[in-house]
């Protein structure tokens, strides 16, 4: 089963080392991680796909609000939530094969963001099942690169209560109160 | 709500905002913590904070104690820590300096010890340079503290220092790093240590459930076979008193992990002493064949619940722990309480019926008669065997009106100390549990006695871990200490040549160990000393240390392949363990034994 969580987190230096380090040395075995800034300046939202049970889920919860800079930990997997991934895809073109490969694009709602004599870039936007399912039909063309951005997830619904314990304050700010720069 | 639970030790003292420099912040936010001790080692990335140092060494307000190793200066704050409830703070230069902490810190993680460290950086404008000295000590230590920080920016110093301290003793305790910049040192700021610690995702002391309170009463209240799995939870939240109302309450027996023991006086009836894997028999028979396993302050490591799937696989399981992260991740508990057992424990109390459990009690003391008569120390009196040695360290201990602080090492010894030394008290056993550091004894017993040093320390090592750390010697006649040593003195690295023994046929590779002239060590350090040889030495001995005025070293040879038992193998399930062998029999591996 896989599991989606959110986490928020102070924005610090070495964050992020410090949440892949505990999950590697925990031996928790996570399908995607996704960082980016959030709603909040200096509050960063992370993203994890973990594979596993729920007692597995559950330990990766705690394991992370036990880190110091993480604010806020959300397993989101029985919640209605938007699910998405984005990828960009380079397929190999000849003036054959191009407008097979729009017409697949089209019917994935894909767009071709970029074109050349003998490739172009499709940018997939959807669930993981959507985005794999493109690149299957990609790959007899020929993919030369490709990157995906691994799942993010925002739940549905206006009334949702935030998660607890988001603080607005951040590290800086408050040490910012002593005053005087580097030395 | 984060409520904080142990004051800081109110120092009383804040002149308010002062003009200074990082070096001086350190001191001056030691001094607000109400610290006034640290063991360290200076190199030249922490420089400038010994130099401002100077000042406060002088007039007595903070005082170091220079070590030999920084692994001892970690391993002293640790002794410290454990002794006083209090943080313990060790400070080292860059790169080797900080690296040599980091077993040291480790261990004191692993057993939730609150330690600050105080490590120098090089200056901001060679961090990551590979320059002199340089290492990335924020990283190498991140799996093994509780959090930490690299601070390239004066504006910052005040602030992280109070959170370091902040996060090190609340909640359930641990270590915080600091790694300072040279540069960061040297510079000048204003200081101030007026800040509410603002750390949202810190979240020491969870509100229990009321609930699950209730319902893990309705639970025990049930049982007919109740018995309680006490950790070093219960000494950390000072509750040991409660624990020891509760249990005369419902009449329950207590079996303790190594870092609870003395949680009850072992003295006392219902005690059944530690359990696990060189855990007595009747004590893993009360886990397997308990109806209700009420687990306090512990994490059921594997020493204690050896084969999970059948660790009490009749009991319906109850978990009391402040750390939610320990809850499930092991054994899955039908009813959790997630709070401090300073809170939860009184709440408990009145909801627990007064009972007996006469049948159940009865019958665990049965199997304690039946495992006294097999031991060892009941029939072995010719040789010189560890457990009479411990046996009557006991009793000389017994019998002095000091507060006795026993600090074992790890091995053969560290077992046998805690099966034949009678603990009446928790907190007087130091030992390092969960990472099971060999040379941790001297370093920590010498932390423990610089905070009391009018307490009774006993240092009981082997030959091999003693030999990790004895030059820290130096530092016991520099610092005028009166630690007494007790060197269990096998020959052999003995916990590893009985497992030699036992699963691969007696090769025993690497672990015979020469050892020097104990007393002639230990006269090059001015420190008086005897051999004992023979049982009736002992206690003579014994009376010697205790009538010497500072430190004693006593070197015990002893007889060389003697065993732990009972003894659990690893894999194995508790109640598959090999028992002692019967008197009359060689001591020595001779096939499992029919349990019971
Ligand atoms: C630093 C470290 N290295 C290795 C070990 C593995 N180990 C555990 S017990 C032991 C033997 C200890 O021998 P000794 O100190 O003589 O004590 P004894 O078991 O004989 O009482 C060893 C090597 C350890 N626990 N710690």
């Amino acid at each position: 089963m896989k599991y989606t969580l959110v986490a928020w987190m102070r924005d610090t230096p070495g964050v992020l080392n410090r949440v892949s380090g505990m999950l590697r040395r925990r031996n928790f075995n996570i399908d995607s991680l996704q960082v980016s800034h959030s709603e909040t300046p200096g509050i960063s939202r992370m993203t994890f796909v973990v594979a596993g049970d729920k007692r597995v889920a559950d330990q990766v919860v705690k394991q992370l609000r036990k880190v110091v800079d993480v604010t806020a930990v959300e397993d989101i997997t029985d919640q209605l939530a938007v699910l998405r991934e984005l990828a960009l895809i380079r397929v190999r073109t000849t003036t054959a094969t191009r407008g097979e490969i729009v017409q697949f694009a089209e019917i994935y709602r894909a767009q071709i963001v970029d074109v050349s004599a003998e490739s172009l870039v499709v940018q997939a936007v959807g669930t993981e099942e959507k985005v794999d399912s493109l690149i299957e039909f990609m790959k007899p063309f020929g993919i030369e690169e490709m990157v995906r951005t691994g799942r993010v997830a925002l739940c549905r619904g206006d009334n949702r209560s935030k998660p607890e314990k988001l603080s607005t304050s951040v590290f800086k700010a408050t040490a910012r109160l002593n005053g005087s720069g580097r030395g | 709500m984060a409520i904080a639970k142990r004051e800081p030790i109110d120092s009383g003292y804040d002149p308010g905002p002062l003009e200074m420099t990082g070096s001086q912040m350190i001191w001056e936010s030691l001094l607000r913590e109400g610290i006034d001790i640290v063991f360290g080692h200076p190199g030249g990335a922490i420089l400038p904070a010994y130099d401002a140092l100077a000042p406060y060494e002088a007039d007595g307000r903070i005082h170091h104690v220079l070590v030999r190793h920084e692994q001892c200066a970690a391993h002293m704050a640790d002794g410290y820590a454990r002794a006083t409830g209090r943080v313990g703070v060790c400070i080292a230069t860059s790169g080797p300096g900080a690296t040599n902490l980091v077993t040291g810190l480790a261990t004191a993680q692993m057993d939730s010890v609150p330690v600050v460290a105080i490590t120098g950086q090089v200056p901001t404008n060679l961090l990551g340079t590979d320059a002199f000295q340089e290492s990335d000590v924020v990283g190498i230590t991140q799996p093994v503290c509780k959090h930490n920080y690299l601070v390239t920016d004066i504006a910052e110093l005040p602030l992280v220092m109070k959170e370091a301290f902040y996060i090190a003793r609340e909640g359930r305790p641990g270590v915080v790093l600091v790694d300072i910049c040279k540069d960061t040192q040297n510079a000048a700021g204003v200081f101030r240590y007026d800040f509410d610690i603002d750390l949202p995702g810190f979240e020491p002391w969870p509100e229990y459930n009321a609930e699950a309170l209730q319902a893990a009463a309705d639970l025990l209240n049930r049982a007919e076979r109740p018995l309680i799995l006490a950790g070093h939870g219960i000494h950390l939240s000072y509750t040991s008193e409660e624990l020891l109302k509760l249990v005369e309450k419902a009449e329950i027996p207590v079996v303790t992990t190594l870092l609870g023991t003395g949680n009850i006086p072992e003295t006392h009836p219902l005690s059944l002493g530690m359990g696990g894997m060189h855990g007595e028999a009747f004590a893993n028979r009360a886990v397997q064949a308990c109806d209700v396993l009420v687990a306090m302050g512990m994490r059921f490591d594997d020493r204690i619940t050896g084969r999970l799937d059948r660790f009490a696989a009749n009991a319906e399981i109850v978990h009391f722990e402040l750390d939610r992260s320990e809850v499930g991740k092991n054994i899955v508990p039908d009813v959790a309480v997630i709070g401090d057992l300073a809170e939860t424990l009184p709440a408990f109390l009145p909801l627990i019926q007064e009972r007996h459990h006469s049948d159940w009690v009865q019958e665990l003391n049965v199997w304690r008669a039946e495992t006294n008569e097999a031991d060892i120390i009941q029939y072995e009196v010719e040789e010189l065997i560890p457990p009479f040695v411990i046996r009557q360290l006991w009793h000389a201990t017994e019998r002095t009106d000091k507060r006795v602080i026993v600090v074992t090492d790890v091995g053969q010894h560290q077992m046998w100390e805690s099966q034949y030394y009678i603990h009446e008290e928790a907190g007087m056993l130091l030992t390092s549990g969960g990472l099971g550091t060999m040379g941790y004894a001297l370093p920590a017993a010498i932390g423990a006695q610089m905070s009391d040093p009018h307490a009774l320390v006993w240092c009981v090592a082997g030959d091999g871990g003693f030999q990790m750390t004895l030059q820290e010697l130096a530092t016991i006649q520099q610092e005028k200490l009166s630690v007494k040593i007790a060197i269990i003195n096998n020959g052999f690295l003995g916990m590893v040549r009985q497992w030699q023994q036992i699963f691969y046929e007696k090769r025993y590779v690497g672990t015979p160990v020469l050892s020097p002239d104990y007393v002639k060590l230990a006269d090059a350090y001015d420190i008086p000393a005897a051999v004992v040889r023979h049982p009736s030495e002992v206690v003579p001995a014994l009376e010697q240390a205790h009538a010497t005025e500072g430190p004693f070293l006593i070197d015990f040879q002893v007889k060389e392949e003697v065993n732990v038992y009972p003894m659990v193998a690893p894999g194995a399930a508790v109640d598959e363990l090999i028992r002692r062998p019967k008197p009359g029999y060689a001591q020595g591996y001779s096939g499992v034994q029919p349990s019971w």
